[in-house]
């Protein structure tokens, strides 16, 4: 069992967890991921870190309620505990000095860009960071990445904060302007970093995305992660979860996380109807580990 | 205990005429429609019966032919004697796993295939007997009465909680070292628990071997994945470790590299077994993993292994309208338990042999509808020492699919070659270590089972487990490398 230390919505339907989790704390490099599951009858699902506490043993998660699972996920409180944390998982972000670096973050996105802005920041590059959200309350982390960038720029889709738009649109002045861009670095819905990457390809910039996909294990071994790269399957569990933009197959990516829409669909369905006596079995599982812990087990 | 003398009623000229008692089974077309497991095991009279049949060997080969060198004849008197807890603690002297072994060991290959009793008439049911004694100690123990040993100071870190791994668990701690085994997934067993589903290996039996290994004061961490949440070095120079033992299985699935593999409805056996296995989709929706729903669909596995035969069972339970083995080889060379083949052909799964897939194909909307064969014929033998298939010329042909299950085998996992810096590997990046210890090329750290072998079964990754407990308590009582 992980303990959950804090937890609190940053924005509408995006969560913040710090959990306690010391040997993942400890390890954490930026781009990296974890995989958790809520309860015993739950599924295993990646999430992103946004940043760890290496000294007070501590990881902090940021989940928005899509489907059953980050929706149950979300129901939890600080003090509470999440079944199964395991991590961190995937390669860590490639950071080094490579001069003028445009950071991407759509939606909640932003937090898995937010750690790999901060440690490219730190490793001396120019950071202009576009954030980008639907609408005004979905903003998250502005000041956090306000600090690691030389600018930030935000856009929203209805225009009710800052400039209304995509962050594509933004990322197109940026480059119209004059600006050289030696490295994009996009993390978001698959639409948008697609978007980015097909921006970016005719501007030969390098540019680099961290992919979702349908997980299991985390660790290669049961391979339903696989994403076709220039034509090859690699696994985004191990190989990624960052690949370079232009070799992806956007097509095939899309289409393999479409695979279980109609059993996520029930079972969100579902847990909106039971949602009360699904989290009274989660808050007992919870009270059985603990005193198994008690217990000395 | 160990009888001196015989005491089995029968002579040994009337042993031959008693037949191999059969294990009772779920019959095929009930079983076919549900999890539970298929062999339901002996009840006593028949345990009995059945090892009253041993010729009770001056050399017995079945010893020796087993991976962990199980004393056989010495268990099976104990069962003729009547005194089944007895014959439980004597095959605990080499197997922590009975329970486990009893129920998934390819015998043929090893203690009853040199069984005496199998040049003339059927072997010696040694697994069913193995399994009856394994599943009557735990109904009858008490665990509070497990012994531990005396501490020896040293501390071991066992890597993957999978056969090999908890064979060399149990046989350290048993030599007083504190043992702490690391699983990567958030449940024990490793391909036990992923792999072999629910009608061949119930969870319930894995568990309660694990509780067993518990009470012997074994430490388990679920959740680490060694490489990614801890290195090797770390886990010596850090966490006081004095050895340790990698068994983290074979890893990676192998894909055909042919056209149509990313299709949704194509599977790696890993993927397909572990959604089932561990994650329970089998029971969706009481359980939240998906599966892709097939009932009344066809659904086709390419290999001829165990895993093949697991994945394609499991299929058939789930609502398979038509479920089909494609093998590239013909039966005789099929590397499945024999067992496992009868029981799948009962169960109504079409096996299509000398039957090569070259193409999967799409319905043009990103799922798979069939897949494009070739028929293949056999030639010379090759590297394996199996004659090679060889496609016949013009011999194409499609068969319709929803669903496709690749288990061709795997390779090797790098997570902890690429992270323990002067660790020897072999050039299909699999661990090197020695056959006899298990010892790697860094001090104190020894290797088994299928990350060093490749691909292999639960009991050869038991074998390894056991030869490295004995290797790494050498090395901890001498210290010598």
């Amino acid at each position: 069992m992980f303990k959950i230390l804090q937890a609190e919505f940053i924005a509408p339907g995006i969560k913040r967890f710090v959990i306690q989790a010391p040997r993942i704390a400890r390890k954490q490099k930026p781009g990296q991921f974890v995989i958790l599951r809520v309860y015993e009858e739950g599924e295993r699902i990646p999430i992103t870190i946004e940043k760890s506490d290496p000294a007070r043993g501590t990881v902090n998660i940021v989940v928005q309620s899509v489907g059953k699972t980050t929706h149950l996920l979300n129901s939890l409180e600080s003090g509470e505990s999440i079944r199964d944390v395991v991590g961190p998982l995937g390669k860590a972000s490639e950071i080094e000095k490579f001069g003028t670096v445009v950071v991407m973050g759509g939606g909640v996105g932003t937090a898995m860009a937010y750690p790999t802005a901060a440690a490219l920041k730190g490793a001396g590059n120019c950071v202009i960071s576009i954030v980008g959200a639907r609408s005004k309350e979905l903003v998250i982390l502005e000041r956090e990445m306000r600090e690691v960038s030389d600018e930030l720029l935000i856009t929203t889709d209805d225009g009710t904060y800052a400039e209304k738009g995509f962050v594509t649109d933004r990322l197109r002045r940026v480059i119209d302007s004059g600006t050289k861009i030696d490295l994009v670095l996009a993390v978001g819905p698959i639409p948008m970093m697609r978007a980015v990457a097909d921006l970016t390809r005719g501007h030969k910039i390098r540019t680099i995305v961290s992919l979702n996909p349908i997980m299991i294990d985390g660790t290669g071994m049961c391979g339903g992660c696989r994403v076709l790269i220039d034509g090859k399957s690699e696994f985004a569990c191990v190989d990624g979860p960052e690949f370079d933009a232009h070799r992806i197959n956007f097509d095939v990516l899309v289409q393999r996380n479409a695979m279980y829409r109609a059993a996520e669909q029930k079972s969100f369905e579902d847990f909106q109807r039971e949602r009360e006596s699904l989290l009274a079995k989660v808050h007992a599982e919870q009270e059985a580990e603990c005193a198994l812990q008690g217990a000395g087990k | 205990m160990s009888p001196t003398k015989s005491l089995n009623p029968v002579p040994i000229k009337e042993r031959m005429k008693v037949p191999r008692q059969h294990m009772l089974e779920q019959p095929p077309l009930l079983r076919a429609a549900n999890f539970k497991e298929v062999n339901l095991g002996y009840p006593e009279e028949l345990a009995r019966r059945e090892a009253q049949r041993c010729l009770e060997c001056a050399k017995p080969v079945c010893i020796n032919d087993c991976p962990v060198g199980v004393n056989v004849k010495e268990f099976v008197q104990l069962i003729v004697a009547g005194d089944f807890m007895a014959a439980a603690a004597k095959i605990r002297e080499d197997n922590v796993l009975p329970a486990i072994t009893g129920r998934v060991c390819p015998q043929e290959d090893h203690c009853e295939g040199g069984c005496l009793l199998g040049k003339k008439v059927q072997p010696l049911g040694i697994g069913y007997l193995e399994r009856f004694v394994a599943d009557y100690e735990q109904q009858h123990m008490d665990r509070s009465t497990i012994r531990r040993a005396e501490p020896s100071g040293k501390r071991v870190a066992i890597v993957g909680s999978g056969p090999s791994g908890l064979t060399a668990a149990g046989d350290l701690v048993q030599k007083g070292h504190e043992v702490h085994v690391f699983e990567a997934l958030h449940e024990l067993g490793g391909v036990l628990v992923y792999g072999i589903p629910e009608f061949r290996l119930p969870k319930q039996i894995i568990r309660e071997q694990i509780d067993y290994m518990r009470a012997m004061g074994v430490h388990f961490e679920t959740n680490v994945v060694i490489g990614k949440t801890v290195t090797i070095n770390e886990l010596m120079e850090e966490e006081g470790f004095d050895a340790i033992f990698i068994g983290t299985g074979a890893g990676l699935p192998v894909f055909m590299g042919i056209p149509g593999e990313h299709l949704n409805g194509v599977y790696s056996a890993n993927e397909f077994l572990t959604r089932i296995n561990l994650m329970h989709a089998y029971e969706y929706p009481n359980f939240d993993e998906p599966m892709l729903d097939f009932r009344g669909k066809n659904v086709a596995v390419i290999g001829g292994g165990n895993t093949a035969l697991d994945a394609i069972r499991s299929a058939l339970r789930l609502g398979a309208g038509k479920a089909y083995v494609l093998y590239r080889r013909s039966e005789a060379e099929m590397p499945a338990r024999k067992e496992e083949v009868k029981h799948a052909k009962e169960e109504g799964i079409e096996f299509r042999v000398l039957t090569n897939p070259i193409e999967f194909l799409s319905d043009g909307k990103g799922w798979l509808s069939g897949v494009r064969c070739m028929q293949m014929e056999l030639g010379e033998p090759d590297a394996s020492g199996r004659r090679r298939p060889v496609p016949i010329e013009g011999s194409e042909f499609e068969i319709p699919l929803s669903v496709a299950v690749i288990a061709i085998g795997t390779s090797a996992n790098p997570l902890i070659q690429s992270t323990t810096p002067g660790l020897a590997t072999n050039k299909r990046n699999y661990i090197e270590a020695d056959p006899t210890t298990q010892r790697t090329s860094r001090k104190g750290v020894f290797a088994g089972g299928d990350i060093v072998t490749g691909s292999a079964t639960v009991i050869l990754a038991m074998g390894a487990g056991r030869r490295a407990a004995k290797s790494i308590h050498e090395y901890l009582t001498s210290g010598g490398w």
